[in-house]
């Protein structure tokens, strides 16, 4: 399958699972993106999100779901070549651009703009 | 109080007789679309990176890092909520949603200055990601590591 | 006993004064505000700095209005939203008037013309002050999410009013063709509800509850009113005390609507289920109903202005929305010019 048609079908899946817990459940928005990352990572643990991915490209990392990909990813491979500390020190070894990239562009954009209500 | 939960049961029947429904067809389509096109224009930005010279494998890292500077600036601007109010999750789920959390909340409370605002309140939307995700991933490297 | 008052000294409303922002500036009843602002941040450094410049506009302009200085007023009763009703204690501050604080979330405006109507009962006082405020943004940061968080409100959902109100009122009879015959204090009544998007279904049992007791303890009954108007429930909670009056063979639809539902255009708007907010009822009571009344389009009114208990601490302890529901009935009594 084209690789976009691919990233298309994945992504908007991805996202509708997020619309129908919002709207069918009592769930907050923040409680829905924590159950995505979860999901996500609980996936990535049992190999089954990597194949996503390069099934579907940015339709599977461009989610939330891939934060807790990247977040497993990293602590399983750490883990593999470093025993039981790589569980605490892989953990953010491939999601850094991800955070920090979102904290330097917060802080940036807080300093330059106000909120417009 | 069996009485008061049957009027409470009664009530919450004839509040919701009265209320609008949720659109949820509509919302559905607006975030499968949307959701879909962020994951579109997030696989176009990562080929241009490899077109660029960057490695397949390390590409995802400046495509992250792009799509989060969008949704920043878009927030900054104030069109990033009116958008997600039309495309509900499909603007929350993708990563540019996590970076809208992030800005808006530093945006929100740097009227309590750099540190207790912009510092301590950056995450109150995103931290709970972040923990939950870091949750995941260090029992799952755990179990990996114990289990090999 | 209790919660109808039949006041024995009517309470003349000298005048009234309101400030209203840009959406709201662009409801359908923009023109009968002394105020519309085009910035809602009102060039100030916070959201909360502009809502107190607002209900300091109102209070300042409502006492100019009337030619009365701050020294000649009794007591200033105000109240608003925000923690610790911030707004109302800096625009206290300002005015240097005696100062009593109020917290009745939305149900503010009625409760202040209702404690200063029974407080004006004592002539040893004769003036009395109030004023309430709310303001969309300052409500979105302090109860939901940032302002510029993007996020998908279901259609139960209200928008918060920009805007304040102030009123002076007097014991002195011959101060204006207007007054406050009748107040009935709410009891809290909670069916339940604890989605904060369906402030609405919280509050309109409350609602029913307090328009119940008045029309039953009125000797003039609903036949003598005019209008009946409810504070900010939206259509949701609307259509709910309809039905639910209904359901006691009290039928009030031909009188009745809620200034939620009037101050913007439902249709037009992205309000959702409509207005909400202490500057709601303050607003269409302030600018649309004394207009009505001044100008013998109505002779009596009943009032009922709507709140919803909710604290964002209480709402995440997963307790339930308690509501409550002041009425004032407001009147033109006729040959007193």
């Amino acid at each position: 399958m084209n690789i976009y048609l691919a990233a298309f079908l994945v992504g908007g899946a991805i996202c509708v699972l997020g619309q129908l817990l919002i709207d069918l459940t009592p769930l907050t928005p923040a409680h829905v993106l924590t159950l995505l990352v979860v999901l996500g990572g609980i996936t990535s643990a049992l190999g089954w999100y990597e194949p996503l991915v390069e099934f579907a490209g940015a339709g599977a990392t461009v989610p939330i779901t891939s934060f807790g990909h990247s977040l497993v990813k990293g602590a399983i491979a750490e883990a593999e070549s470093q025993g039981l500390i790589g569980a605490l020190s892989g953990v953010f070894k491939l999601t850094s651009a991800g955070i920090t990239s979102a904290i330097i562009f917060g802080f940036l954009v807080a300093l330059v703009f106000k909120p417009k209500g | 109080m069996g009485k008061n939960n049957k009027v409470k049961k009664e009530y919450k029947k004839l509040s919701q007789q009265k209320s609008p429904k949720i659109p949820l067809a509509r919302n559905v389509i607006v975030a499968f679309v949307v959701g879909g096109g962020i994951c579109i224009l997030g696989q176009l930005i990562g080929e241009l990176y490899i077109s660029l010279g960057f490695d397949p494998e390390k590409a995802g890292d400046p495509t992250v890092a792009t799509l989060i500077f969008v949704a920043s600036v878009l927030t900054g601007l104030g069109i990033y909520d009116k958008f997600a109010q039309f495309a509900g999750a499909g603007t929350a789920v993708p990563v540019t949603g996590f970076a809208n959390s992030i800005v808006s909340s530093a945006m929100e409370f740097k009227s309590e200055g750099l540190v207790l605002g912009v510092g301590c309140k950056m995450f109150s939307l995103a931290g709970t990601v972040i923990v939950f995700g870091t949750v995941t991933a260090f029992f799952a490297g755990i179990i990996h590591a114990l289990l090999g | 006993m209790g919660r109808y008052f039949n006041l024995a000294v009517p309470v003349a409303i000298i005048n009234g004064a309101t400030i209203c922002g840009p959406v709201e500036g662009k409801g359908p009843l923009s023109n009968y505000f002394d105020t519309v602002i085009e910035d809602n941040s009102l060039g100030q450094a916070s959201w909360e700095k502009a809502e107190r410049q607002l209900m300091e506009t109102v209070s300042k302009n409502v006492l100019e209005k009337s030619n009365v200085r701050p020294e000649a007023v009794d007591i200033f009763l105000a109240g608003d939203l925000l923690n610790q009703i911030i707004t109302s204690t800096f625009t206290a501050r300002t005015m240097q008037i005696p100062f009593l604080g109020l917290y009745g979330a939305c149900s503010t405006f009625a409760e202040g013309l209702a404690v200063a109507a029974l407080l004006l009962q004592n002539q040893d006082i004769s003036l009395c002050l109030t004023a309430t405020s709310s303001h969309n943004s300052t409500s979105e940061r302090q109860y939901r999410y940032p302002t510029e968080y993007g996020v998908q409100l279901p259609p139960t959902a209200q928008f918060t009013v920009t805007g304040a109100g102030a009123t002076l009122v007097t014991n002195k009879s011959s101060a204006s063709q207007i007054y406050i015959t009748a107040v009935t204090i709410g009891r809290i009544v909670d069916l339940g509800i604890k989605n904060p998007y369906e402030m609405g279904a919280a509050m309109a049992p409350a609602a029913k509850d307090t328009i119940k007791t008045h029309l039953e303890k009125d000797s003039g009954g609903l036949s003598s009113y005019d209008a009946i108007y409810t504070g900010d429930l939206g259509e949701v909670g609307k259509a709910i005390v309809i039905e639910m009056l209904q359901q006691e063979d009290i039928n009030i639809e031909h009188i009745y609507d809620d200034c939620g539902t009037m101050i913007y255009d439902l249709d037009q708007q992205n309000v959702n289920s409509g207005g909400s907010g202490c500057a709601c009822s303050a607003l269409v009571t302030l600018g649309l109903i004394l207009h009505q009344l001044r100008t013998k389009q109505a002779r009596k009114v009943l009032v009922v202005s709507t709140g919803a208990l909710l604290s964002p601490t209480s709402y995440q302890q997963k307790e339930t929305i308690p509501g409550i529901a002041h009425a004032i009935c407001i009147e033109r009594k006729e040959g007193s010019e």
